[in-house]
């Protein structure tokens, strides 16, 4: 009995001290998931200077909004257009375009124009199922509007599916920029 | 032979005078427990013909001993029989103690006052040992829901909290076989790491006072024992079985114990329980499975005056949490509230994937005490805890099978207890603790830490005295003082470091500064001091009145000072302030009761001034290319809840009884004035039973529970922008779930097998007009209906 409660106070006390030490600072954790950057890259078909539709936020879920730069669509002409999404909190950036290629049957992205713009949007590239990716697509300029124009990245969406309303899933992304058509 | 007898006697009586034979033992005999005198004790000198029996105050007296070794026979009726060797030499006095409660504790069942009070003027709440084995296939807090008073804090229904007059988590201490659990119990969605199997009787105190636990029960504690065992040669046990409907699946719980007159026992116990998707009246819950495993292990040595006891528990739960729970941002959660079903509806299965928790802890424990005659009961204990957390999201790429939260908390506590009687009317009651805590999380999970590593020291000094005044008055009051260091490194976003003006604040603890986060060092120390103030007064037949006044001080946990950052599975970004300091409680409670066999009745109205209440509510919104997300901050206000709890119960005729409850709170932030977030609405629980011991303790109940609308509540609505439709919409996150009704329906009845071995059979039916309905409190609410109607057949053989 005696034995037994030396024991366990020299065991407490030892631990105490096992735990004092300062030097064990945890490592810092990276996160890789993180999606910072968003990029659309619009090559228009006749040749002229591509645009940049961008939503970065460099500290991920942290209190800072994201940096959106826009640009303006030229009335009548056919855009080529592409996705890249970045994790820019790692030196050098993750190409997270890749892993959503990589999971085509979990992904899906929608674009969505709101207010007046008048464009047409079609999905240019599929998953391995032979249903919509969308991280490809094809962008035609209609009459002189503006309005907004929105990307959505769905995670596990219902597939096939006739647009965000059926499409179920997860948001990943939703980025909204505010575009003209000139 | 007559001549024969005559000569010994005669011979005796020379040898005796040779002596000096006219000595006298006298004595007493008192109860090793209490040290209530026995009375009507017989007491034999062996191989003499003298027996005396102990009169009304519990003396004996021989006369005409010599100067000699005796062995003397002490035995009562309700006793066993001891033995006892006394030298006598001039006139002796001797105490004798009997275990005066062997017959009772022989019973394997025990009630009422074989578990002792923890309080003396704040009336308790329990749950015996019966109706705890009605929830063996559910939770802790499914079984204390069921008190008045007391609500639960959910997440679906797997998830459990309790809560007590309107406050959760941090603010309730679980103290399970003598233990404080550290559980994470910071978490509103992190439920009780006990198995309801292990546990006999369970104690809800409303309220600060019993300060022996803890001193920052800002709203109350909870007392979870295991039965006692026996000292008599003994082997019994008891496997029970529940088979429910709703999540088609089972529970299986067996526990055997063996007990021997020289006071070893050893207890072993095991649960298993598994339950696939649970389902609403008219849908499955996806991925709302369950799969709990424990076992618990317990050896000791009771001599009724020192004793020691060795105890392990491991608890294993891999709960799965609704599918459809699991949301992107504002656009998704617009979605899932418009939407009248959950977004995710398969068809039944057992699996659980992400989103789910898979949560193990280990308990540790020895304790031992030793009772001395002038001095009191000592008692000493170590224990020990380890709680693994694993929280699994729906994740991408190669961390798809990795948990996102991975925390080990490790508790090491020293508790030291002294229980002096002083008088015959004052008992004391005191005791020191020193705890240490070290938390780690898991960097490997590749998710910024929610909680960061820390490590914790605790040393804590009590007291507590109650004095007896007379036949009516008892008198309570205690202190305690809690000294707490936190040591922590925690990475500070520099976006939120820089915004909340840390930099400015705190520059002296950083450690290191990353490319964008920023490595600090917080020591923080805490001060709390708690007391207690109270009296109980009984008066007129059967009649008491308990009042208490209990100050409380709760140093802000891990969660409140440095959450920073989005918690996947609430889809919302958590905010805390290391700023905080300590919130001190006010609470006065009174009790009056009335009972006797056929009427009782209780009221009790109770009011609790919070300073620096620290309070979690949505604040606004935070853009990311991930979508727009609600961010829910700490912050302090001063609060105060009004509350009234009434039990009644009355038994209208033979085996006849009804049962009400009726439970209200109203929480209101006194800064802001507007009401708390989260408060339980009233509730009003009304019960039929018959009981007929004479038939097979056939026992029939029906129930009906009302639960009422939440009215006040703060309206914390946010407003998103649909690019859509280039407009404001606004997201109605507050508004309460309508009232419902609920009919249960419950039946059990024993048979027996043979003289030793007791059958028992049980049916319920829970929900059973299958009523579609949301609880305000189920954190799920906004996304699926609560169960639907559930059959439980349950099966227990004693033997």
């Amino acid at each position: 009995m005696k034995n037994m409660k030396f024991l366990t106070a020299a065991l407490f006390i030892s631990s105490l001290f096992i735990g004092c030490s300062k030097d064990d600072a945890p490592a810092p954790v990276n996160e890789e998931e993180v999606i910072t950057t968003l990029t659309v890259t619009l090559v228009p078909n006749d040749g002229g200077t591509a645009i940049t539709l961008q939503s970065r936020d460099l500290d991920g879920d942290g209190s800072d909004a994201p940096v959106i730069t826009t640009g303006d669509l030229t009335t009548g002409v056919t855009y080529r257009g592409r996705i890249v999404l970045l994790n820019e909190t790692v030196d050098p950036a993750d190409d997270i375009t890749e892993e959503v290629e990589e999971e085509s049957l979990e992904h899906q992205f929608f674009y969505t124009s709101g207010g007046d713009l008048d464009i047409t949007i079609s999905n240019e590239n599929l998953d391995t199922d032979g249903n919509k990716l969308g991280t490809e697509f094809t962008l035609v300029a209609g009459a002189a509007s503006s309005g907004t124009l929105t990307f959505t990245l769905r995670h596990e969406p219902t597939k096939p599916n006739t647009g965000l309303e059926d499409a179920g899933g997860e948001t990943d992304i939703f980025a909204t920029f505010s575009v003209s058509v000139e | 032979m007559r001549n024969y007898a005559l000569l010994v006697l005669l011979i005796s009586s020379i040898t005796t005078m040779s002596q000096n034979c006219d000595h006298s033992l006298s004595g007493i005999v008192t109860d090793i427990h209490d040290g209530q005198l026995l009375i009507g004790v017989t007491v034999i000198i062996a191989n003499s013909e003298q027996a005396v029996q102990t009169g009304v105050d519990g003396t004996f007296s021989f006369s005409n001993l010599c100067n000699d070794t005796y062995y003397i026979q002490v035995s009562h009726p309700y006793c066993l029989t001891k033995g006892f060797t006394v030298r006598v030499s001039g006139d002796t006095t001797k105490a004798f103690k009997l275990e005066h409660h062997i017959e009772e504790l022989n019973r394997i069942t025990i009630e009422g006052k074989a578990y002792s009070d923890k309080t003396k003027t704040i009336l308790e709440s329990t749950i015996n040992k019966d109706e705890l084995e009605r929830f063996s296939s559910g939770s802790l807090g499914d079984a204390l829901k069921n008190l008045s008073g007391v609500s639960s804090l959910s997440t679906g229904n797997t998830v459990v909290k309790p809560m007590i007059n309107g406050l959760h988590s941090s603010r309730v201490v679980i103290i399970n076989n003598g233990v404080r659990m550290e559980d994470q119990e910071w978490g509103a969605e992190h439920a009780p790491n006990i198995d309801i199997n292990t546990v006999s009787n369970l104690t809800v105190i409303k309220g600060a006072g019993a300060l022996q636990f803890s001193g920052d029960a800002v709203g109350g504690v909870i007392i979870a024992e295991a039965s006692k065992v026996p000292v008599k040669d003994s082997l019994y046990g008891k496997t029970l079985m529940t088979a429910a409907s709703n999540g088609r699946g089972l529970s299986l719980s067996s526990q055997l114990t063996k007990s021997y007159q020289n006071g070893w026992y050893s207890t072993l116990q095991g649960t298993l329980k598994q339950f696939g998707d649970f389902e609403t009246p008219d849908y499955v819950l996806s991925n709302t499975g369950i799969f709990e495993r424990n076992a618990s292990l317990k050896v000791g040595f009771n001599r009724f005056d020192y004793g020691i006891e060795a105890y392990y528990s491991i608890f294993k739960n891999e709960i799965g949490i609704l599918a459809a729970s699991h949301l992107g941002g504002a656009q998704d959660q617009i979605r899932a509230l418009e939407s009248p079903i959950p977004l995710i509806i398969n068809d039944f299965s057992y699996t659980t994937d992400a989103p789910k928790q898979d949560v193990t802890h280990h308990l540790a424990t020895i304790k031992g005490f030793k009772k001395f005659d002038d001095f009191g009961k000592l008692s000493l204990q170590y224990d020990f805890q380890r709680n693994n957390r694993l929280e699994y999201d729906i994740r991408r790429g190669d961390d798809k099978n990795k948990a996102s939260s991975d925390l080990q908390l490790d508790t090491h506590t020293v508790l030291l207890d002294l229980d002096a009687p002083l008088t015959d009317k004052i008992v004391l009651k005191t005791g020191l603790m020193a705890k240490y805590q070290k938390n780690v999380a898991n960097p490997d999970t590749g998710v910024r830490r929610l909680i960061p590593d820390f490590q914790m020291y605790d040393l804590g000094m009590y007291f507590v005295m109650d004095y007896q005044l007379n036949d009516q008055w008892l008198l309570e009051a205690g202190g305690r003082f809690d000294y707490s260091f936190m040591d922590v490194f925690k990475f500070y976003r520099t976006s939120f470091w820089e915004l909340r003006n840390y930099d400015q604040l705190f520059p002296e603890i950083v450690l290191e500064e990353l490319e964008n986060q920023i490595l600090t060092n917080p020591e923080l120390s805490f001060n709390n001091g708690s007391g207690t103030l109270g009296a109980s007064y009984a008066f007129g037949k059967n009649s008491k009145l308990f009042f208490n006044y209990s100050i409380a001080s709760r140093a802000p946990n891990s969660s409140e000072l440095f959450s920073e950052g989005l918690h996947h599975s609430a889809s919302r970004i958590e905010l805390g302030d290391l700023r905080f300091n300590s919130e001190i409680s006010h609470k006065v409670s009174l009790t009056f009761q009335k009972a006797n066999d056929v009427f009782s009745f209780q009221i009790n109205p109770y009011i609790n001034t919070i300073s620096d209440f620290i309070v979690n509510e949505p604040t606004g919104i935070q853009q990311t290319v991930r979508g727009n997300f609600q961010v829910w901050e700490y912050r302090q206000t001063n609060a105060q809840l009004l509350g009234i709890d009434v039990d009644v119960s009355y038994e209208f005729a033979k085996n006849y009884r009804l049962n009400t409850q009726f439970s209200l709170v109203k929480g209101n932030d006194r800064t802001n004035d507007a009401p708390l977030i989260g408060m339980p609405p009233a509730n009003l629980s009304n019960q039929i039973v018959y009981q007929n011991p004479k038939f097979n303790n056939l026992r029939l109940a029906l129930q009906s529970a009302y639960h009422f609308k939440q009215n006040d509540y703060p309206d914390t609505n946010f407003e998103v922008f649909n690019p859509e439709t280039e407009r404001s919409q606004i997201v109605d996150f507050s508004t309460p779930p309508d009232a419902y009704h609920l009919l249960n329906f419950s039946s059990s009845i024993d048979l027996n097998i043979n003289q030793k071995s007791k059958f028992t059979v049980g049916f319920t039916i829970t929900n059973l007009l299958d009523t579609s309905y949301r609880n305000y409190l189920n954190r799920l609410r906004f996304y699926a209906d609560d169960l639907g109607r559930n059959f439980l057949l349950n099966l227990k053989i004693n033997y």
